[in-house]
C-alpha cells in the first residue's frame, strides 16, 4: 500500500486530529458543566425546573447532531446573526470564519452532548442508596447541600465509565464539524475521494488508526478510573 | 407516585412550598424573558412572517421534498438494522466462543468498527462501492456505514443478552446432553432475543439520527435533512424548514424511545427475568453494555445465579 500521500500538504493529518482534540476538549468541558446543571434541574423539587430539564433533554437528544451543527451555522449564525468571533478589519476574513465555525461547532456539540451527560448522571443518582440522602436530610442539609455534598459526588463516581463512553462518542462525533467547514479527519477523507480515489484505503487506515489512538486510551483510562473510584458498598 | 416525591427531598412542608413557589416564579420569569427574547430576534429577522410558514400547508412541499426525505431516512434506518442484527448476533456469539481463534478476531472487528466515526465509514464505503461497481450509490454507502458500526454495537448487545440468561439454563441444557451449538441456538438465543429487544429498539434511535450523516460531504443521500435543505432553497424558508424537520425527528425518536420503555416494562413483568437495558445516556456503547451486565448482576434479580 502506498502511503506517499502522508507528505502531501493536502493531507494534514496532524492538523486534522489536533482539531479533533481541541473540539473534543472544549465541548467536553462545556457538556459536563451543562449536563450537571441539567441533571440538577431534572431532580430538583421545583416542578417547573424539572419540566424544563425534561423538555430540553428529550428535544436535543432526539435531533440528529448533523442537523444541530448545520443549524448552528446556517440558521443561528447565518440567519439570526449570532457572532462568536470578532471580525477585525485588515485581517484575513478566513481567520474570522475559522474561529466562528469552530466556536459554533463547539456550542452545537455542547448542546447535544450535555443531554447525554445529564442522563448518565441521573442514572448515577439512582444508584445512590436512599439512606444516604435521608441521612443527609436528617442532619439538616438543604436540597442543594444534599445534592452537592452527598449525592452528586457518589453519583458521578458511579457513572465514570458511562461518561467515558459519552466522551468517546463525542470524539467521534466531532467529525460532523466538517459539515460547517471545520477541517477535520472527515474533510481529509472527502479530499481523498476527490483527488486520490485510488489511495482511499490507505487514507482510511490512517484516519482509523488516528481515531483508535484517540479513543482507546480514553476507554481504558476511564475504565481504570471507574474501578479506582468505585463506591464500595 | 408514593407519598414521597423523591429520595432527594421530603414532601414539601409549608415553608418549602413557599420557597419552591418563589423559585418557580423567578425561574418562570427568566424562562419567559428568554422565550420573549428569542421570539423578538426571530421577529426582527422576519422569521415569523406567515409566508415563511405557509409552504408547510402546501401539499406539493410535502410530496416533493419532505415525505420522500422522511421515507429515505426510514428506509436507510430499517435496511441497516435488518442487516446489522444478524451480523451483530454472529459477532456477539463469536465473542463468547470457547475458541480463542474465533473470539479474538471477533473482538478485534467489534473494537475496530466501534472506534471509527460513522461518517468516516460512510465515506469509505462510498468510494469502495464506486471502485467495485463503477457507479456511486449514496444509499449503499449510508447503509454499509451504519451496518459496520451498528453491527459492532449490536454484537455487544447480543453478548450482554446471552450473558444475562441465568446460568442454570445453560447448565441444565448441558446436563441434558445438548451440544454447544444446540445450547446456543435452542436455549440461550431465544431467551436472549426477548431480553435484548428494548436495547435494539433504542439503538434504532441512534440509527435514525445517524442517517442524517448521509447528506454530508458529497455523500448526497437525500435523507430528511438534505431534502429539507432543498425544500428550503425552493421556498426561501430555511429556519422554518429545519424547525419542522427537527420536530419530525423528535417525534419519531420519542415514539421509538417510548416503545423501548414499553417493551422493557412488559418483558420485566413477564417473568421477572433480567432485561438488557442499555442506558440511553451512555449512547449504547461497549462500556455501557459491560456496565449494564454488572448492574443486572445484582442479588434479587435471579437467586439461582448466586
Amino acid at each position: 500500500m502506498n502511503f506517499s500521500f502522508l507528505s502531501d500538504p493536502k493531507y494534514d493529518f496532524i492538523g486534522a486530529f489536533w482539531m479533533t482534540v481541541q473540539l473534543t476538549f472544549w465541548s467536553a468541558i462545556g457538556a459536563f458543566i451543562f449536563g450537571v446543571i441539567l441533571a440538577a434541574m431534572r431532580v430538583s423539587p421545583v416542578p417547573l425546573m424539572r419540566g424544563f430539564g425534561t423538555v430540553v433533554v428529550n428535544t436535543f437528544r432526539n435531533i440528529p447532531l448533523t442537523l444541530i451543527i448545520i443549524m448552528m451555522s446556517q440558521v443561528i449564525a447565518g440567519q439570526l446573526g449570532l457572532r462568536l468571533a470578532v471580525r477585525q478589519p485588515g485581517v484575513n476574513p478566513q481567520a474570522f470564519l475559522d474561529s466562528q465555525n469552530f466556536r459554533l461547532a463547539v456550542l452545537g456539540f455542547i448542546i447535544y452532548t450535555s443531554t447525554f451527560v445529564c442522563e448518565s448522571i441521573r442514572a448515577g443518582i439512582n444508584t445512590v442508596p436512599p439512606g444516604q440522602a435521608e441521612a443527609a436530610r436528617a442532619i439538616g442539609l438543604t436540597f442543594s447541600q444534599v445534592l452537592g455534598i452527598v449525592v452528586l459526588p457518589q453519583a458521578i463516581r458511579a457513572v465514570i465509565a458511562p461518561l467515558g463512553s459519552v466522551l468517546i462518542a463525542l470524539t467521534k462525533n466531532t467529525t460532523i464539524a466538517a459539515a460547517i467547514g471545520v477541517t477535520e479527519a472527515s474533510t481529509l477523507m472527502a479530499v481523498g475521494i476527490e483527488f486520490d480515489p485510488d489511495k482511499i484505503t490507505a487514507i482510511f487506515l490512517v484516519v482509523a488508526a488516528g481515531f483508535i489512538a484517540l479513543t482507546l486510551p480514553v476507554g481504558l483510562g476511564f475504565g481504570a478510573l471507574a474501578k479506582r473510584n468505585a463506591v464500595r458498598r | 407516585m408514593s407519598e414521597r416525591a423523591s429520595v432527594l427531598y421530603d414532601v414539601p412542608g409549608p415553608k418549602a412550598k413557599r420557597r419552591n413557589l418563589i423559585i418557580s416564579i423567578i425561574f418562570g420569569v427568566l424562562l419567559a424573558l428568554l422565550i420573549w427574547y428569542v421570539l423578538s430576534i426571530l421577529a426582527s429577522k422576519n422569521q415569523l412572517q406567515a409566508d415563511k410558514w405557509t409552504p408547510f400547508l402546501e401539499a406539493q412541499n410535502w410530496t416533493t421534498y419532505l415525505l420522500p426525505g422522511l421515507w429515505a431516512t426510514l428506509q436507510a434506518a430499517a435496511v441497516s438494522v435488518v442487516i446489522a442484527l444478524p451480523i451483530g448476533a454472529l459477532l456477539g456469539i463469536a465473542r463468547l466462543s470457547d475458541h480463542a481463534w474465533v473470539r479474538r478476531p471477533a473482538g478485534v472487528i467489534v473494537e475496530f468498527f466501534r472506534s471509527i466515526p460513522v461518517l468516516i465509514l460512510m465515506l469509505f464505503s462510498f468510494q469502495i462501492w464506486f471502485a467495485i461497481f463503477g457507479v456511486s450509490s449514496p444509499f449503499a454507502a449510508v447503509v454499509i456505514g451504519l451496518v459496520l458500526y451498528n453491527g459492532s454495537v449490536l454484537a455487544e448487545v447480543v453478548r450482554a443478552g446471552i450473558l444475562a440468561v441465568p446460568r442454570g439454563q445453560s447448565e441444565a441444557a448441558v446436563a441434558l446432553g445438548l451440544r454447544k451449538s444446540q445450547v446456543m441456538t435452542i436455549i440461550l438465543l431465544p431467551q436472549a432475543v426477548t431480553t435484548m429487544l428494548p436495547a435494539v429498539v433504542s439503538q434504532l434511535v441512534v440509527i435514525v439520527k445517524d442517517t442524517a450523516l448521509g447528506g454530508l460531504l458529497g455523500l448526497t443521500y437525500s435523507e430528511l435533512r438534505r431534502a429539507g435543505s432543498t425544500s428550503a432553497s425552493a421556498y426561501g424558508n430555511l429556519l422554518p424548514t429545519y424547525f419542522v424537520i427537527a420536530v419530525m425527528y423528535v417525534l419519531i425518536n420519542l415514539a421509538l424511545g417510548q416503545f423501548s420503555v414499553y417493551l422493557e416494562r412488559r418483558l420485566r413483568t413477564r417473568r421477572g427475568g433480567p432485561v438488557v437495558k442499555i442506558d440511553a445516556g451512555a449512547q449504547t456503547d461497549l462500556l455501557a453494555a459491560r456496565q449494564q451486565i454488572e448492574i443486572l448482576d445484582v442479588p434479587g434479580i435471579d437467586q439461582t445465579r448466586r
